[in-house]
């Protein structure tokens, strides 16, 4: 894991204390609530309907055990207990103070985070892979390059008023885990005819009110130009991005307006002056950052797996949850282990402070130390010796965090929806735990396979309703709640976003539209065949019949 | 005349700003005033109003390319650029191409709804001078300079702290 350097900290500390200054001023009125707004959302703070809300960033989704257990920590101290993480693998408090946010930021700083740049018109906190380093089809780790390009981004006085928010993500693997098609830069590792490490690079991707997928604006760029190119795209996006309408304002739009070659040519033109200009990174700097990701040394474990693969045979609980929450490991003999929190009865994404705690004890005794955080909101071990799984199991399992549902129905991705955020049209968390329970039962879900349902509670999408297989987005009609469902989003290679299937539900009718959603799928698929390819070798028509009835099947 | 800060201190202001219609302020004074124009009037009038005995220099709104300013660019002692509002960042990436690529080594000065909250990264951008808005405390926008001991600096500059 990347550790701070003198600057870094420098930086985080003197961010704290302008920022209590700022809070200070605005406490006493010297400081108009219009001045501060995007101060504050640069800080990650947030006036919500209930409460403030503190945005925290967890860079590419790395943590260290100290780190979760500061997070446990503020938890306790100064919110209610808990945390919730969101789909940028970031972690947010719904309680907290304003006077107490300039204490909460010092505590962060004190283990090497920060709120920067969580919110507001500027480059957001980075995401990545969260098998970085350690997935079986990885081309190269590409956190060293996530973590070049947050030191770059973090307080770029250049882009810190953007025309709006900016979403930059990095895949290293062959299956593109990151989601690198719906963010406004995505990066995939790939090496060129001779070997050379580069990317890959996409841009004008987003969710949002106005989904697009991220187009192909470079095959392949050298890595030492990274910092060159980003700093091209940015410097275009900045000086001709709108500004008069924010729903037009993200750079999908630029993009869409330029046409993606007159954008490739703006950005070639620019990038032509910084080419080989002072970001240009050399071979030593990527050496020495990448010396801070360097793989642990796996060698020496003495090991008996007897009891491991007995328990394969005899422990079905076990077995299920290996099978679903225990993924390849590029280290024979390791696997990698994902947390749930898609336990039913908590909110999606929600840990408590004491399974913050308990989680980064688990990451201590085996795992090394690290944690990270998934996109969809569960945490990783990343590093799990196959004879530690048993172990690993009893615990988490005696403590709500073994859930065997990792990329199953009822592992729902979901935003806090109009229960926190004052953005929401409609409740999501309420939709999710419905789901969850009508659902509960492990042979069907086990049965139904690979299927991915995210939930938003308004078109700021930060569930991600459209890339998921089924996706319910949360509208308000005359001020009553109400769901689109929309059918056919996937992300990874083959990247689609969803389309609607008819008009909207209310939320007692979700469970319902989803179980006949299901029963179409079982009685059409082939044998072996997962959710979302039966959507796409079938189309639509087949499970709005199912939904709508025949009236209003294949004719709307 | 107004008070503005410069290279990191508080001084009177020489400049008038004019706007796209407005006169020029008549010769009641043996001393003419100097002139910061927007930039068609710039382009049109620079000689005239030079040969008439006046100091000129240009302002720049958001959405100017500064490429027109290229052919005299040695020669123009200030170039201001406007900030219609704080969350306008345009005006950062004007003075990195400014100072970087075309290398103005004159007066740099950020005017408009300039706030001390953002003057230290409008300084890391290049901007020397900063007029700001009306209700700010100006020495504690002379303080903000120093808000940060940090600078940001070329990553390879970082990485070279990261190498050590």
């Amino acid at each position: 894991m990347y550790i701070y350097n003198e600057v870094d900290q420098r930086l985080v500390d003197d961010r704290v204390t302008q920022f209590r200054g700022q809070m200070q001023r605005f406490l006493d009125g010297r400081l108009s609530e219009d001045d501060f707004r995007p101060l504050r959302l640069q800080n990650g703070l947030y006036v919500q309907r209930q409460s403030p809300m503190l945005r925290v960033a967890i860079p590419y989704g790395t943590l260290s055990s100290r780190q979760l257990r500061q997070l446990a920590h503020i938890a306790r101290t100064w919110d209610r207990g808990y945390g919730h993480f969101t789909t940028r693998s970031n972690i947010q408090f719904n309680w907290v103070r304003l006077h107490d946010v300039p204490d909460i930021l010092a505590a962060l700083a004190s283990a090497q985070m920060h709120a920067i740049q969580t919110s507001g018109n500027c480059i957001r906190n980075i995401t990545c892979d969260q098998f970085a380093g350690v997935a079986a089809d990885e081309v190269f780790d590409p956190r060293p390059y996530c973590e070049i390009v947050r030191q770059w981004s973090t307080l770029a006085p250049e882009f810190l008023f953007l025309p709006r928010k900016f979403k930059i993500a990095f895949s290293g693997g062959e299956e593109d885990r990151a989601a690198v098609r719906f963010h406004d830069i995505g990066a995939r590792a790939c090496l060129a005819a001779d070997g050379r490490p580069g990317f890959a690079i996409y841009v004008g991707g987003g969710l949002g009110r106005t989904p697009m997928l991220g187009q192909l604006l470079k095959e392949f760029l050298p890595r030492e130009e990274l910092l060159n190119y980003f700093d091209a795209i940015l410097r275009v996006y900045n000086r001709h991005g709108r500004r008069d309408n924010k729903y037009k304002a993200r750079l999908k739009i630029l993009v869409k307006d330029l046409t993606l070659e007159g954008f490739a040519r703006d950005v070639e033109a620019e990038w032509a002056f910084a080419r080989g200009g002072p970001n240009t990174v050399s071979d030593e700097s990527f050496a020495a950052m990448e010396a801070f990701f360097a793989g642990p040394s796996y060698a020496g474990k003495v090991t008996d797996e007897t009891e491991y693969l007995t328990a394969l045979q005899s422990n079905r609980a076990f077995a299920r949850w290996v099978a679903r929450n225990v993924a390849a490991h590029r280290q024979p003999g390791y696997g990698i282990v994902t947390l749930s929190l898609k336990k039913t009865g908590m909110p999606p994404g929600d840990a408590t402070a004491s399974q913050l705690d308990l989680a980064a004890d688990l990451a201590e005794r085996f795992s090394l130390g690290e944690i990270r955080v998934s996109h969809e909101q569960n945490l990783v071990l990343p590093h799990v010796h196959r004879s530690d799984l048993l172990a690993l199991w009893a615990i988490a399992a005696a403590n709500g965090l073994a859930t065997p549902n990792i990329g199953l129905l009822t592992d729902v991705v979901c935003c806090p929806g109009g229960d926190f955020c004052s953005l929401a049209n409609a409740k999501s968390i309420p939709v999710a735990q419905a789901i969850q329970e009508r659902f509960d039962q492990l042979d069907y879900l086990f049965d139904l396979g690979p299927l991915e349902l995210n939930i938003s509670g308004c078109v700021n999408a930060c569930g991600h309703h459209h890339i998921g297989h089924i996706g319910i987005l949360g509208v308000d009609k005359n001020n009553e709640e109400w769901y689109q469902v929309t059918l056919g989003g996937r992300e990874g290679n083959r990247a689609a976003i969803g389309k609607v299937i008819g008009p909207s539900f209310a939320a007692a009718q979700i469970p319902e539209v989803i179980e006949k959603l299901l029963a179409a799928y079982v009685a059409t698929r082939h044998e072996g065949e997962i959710f979302i390819d039966t959507v796409e070798r079938v189309g639509l028509a087949p499970f709005k019949t199912a939904v709508y009835g025949e009236l209003h099947g294949p004719h709307h | 005349m107004a008070r503005i800060i410069k290279n990191g201190e508080i001084v009177a202001d020489p400049w008038c700003l004019l706007a796209a219609g407005a006169e020029a302020p008549g010769s009641v004074t043996v001393i003419k005033p100097q002139l910061l124009l927007p930039l068609a009037r710039w382009a049109q009038e620079l000689e005239s109003l030079e040969n008439a005995g006046y100091t000129v220099g240009v302002w720049l709104a958001p959405d100017d390319a500064p490429e027109a300013l290229l052919p005299r660019l040695a020669q123009i002692p200030v170039i201001a650029i406007q900030f219609p509002s704080f969350t306008d960042g345009r005006g950062y990436s004007l003075a990195r191409l400014l100072r970087q690529r075309y290398g103005f080594r004159g007066e740099l000065r950020a005017f408009g709804d300039i706030l001390r909250d953002q003057i230290y990264f409008l300084h890391q951008c290049g901007f020397n001078v900063f007029c700001l808005r009306p209700d700010q405390d100006i020495e504690a926008a002379v303080a903000a300079l120093e808000d940060y001991s940090w600078s940001w600096l070329p990553m390879t500059d970082m990485m070279g702290r990261v190498a050590q």
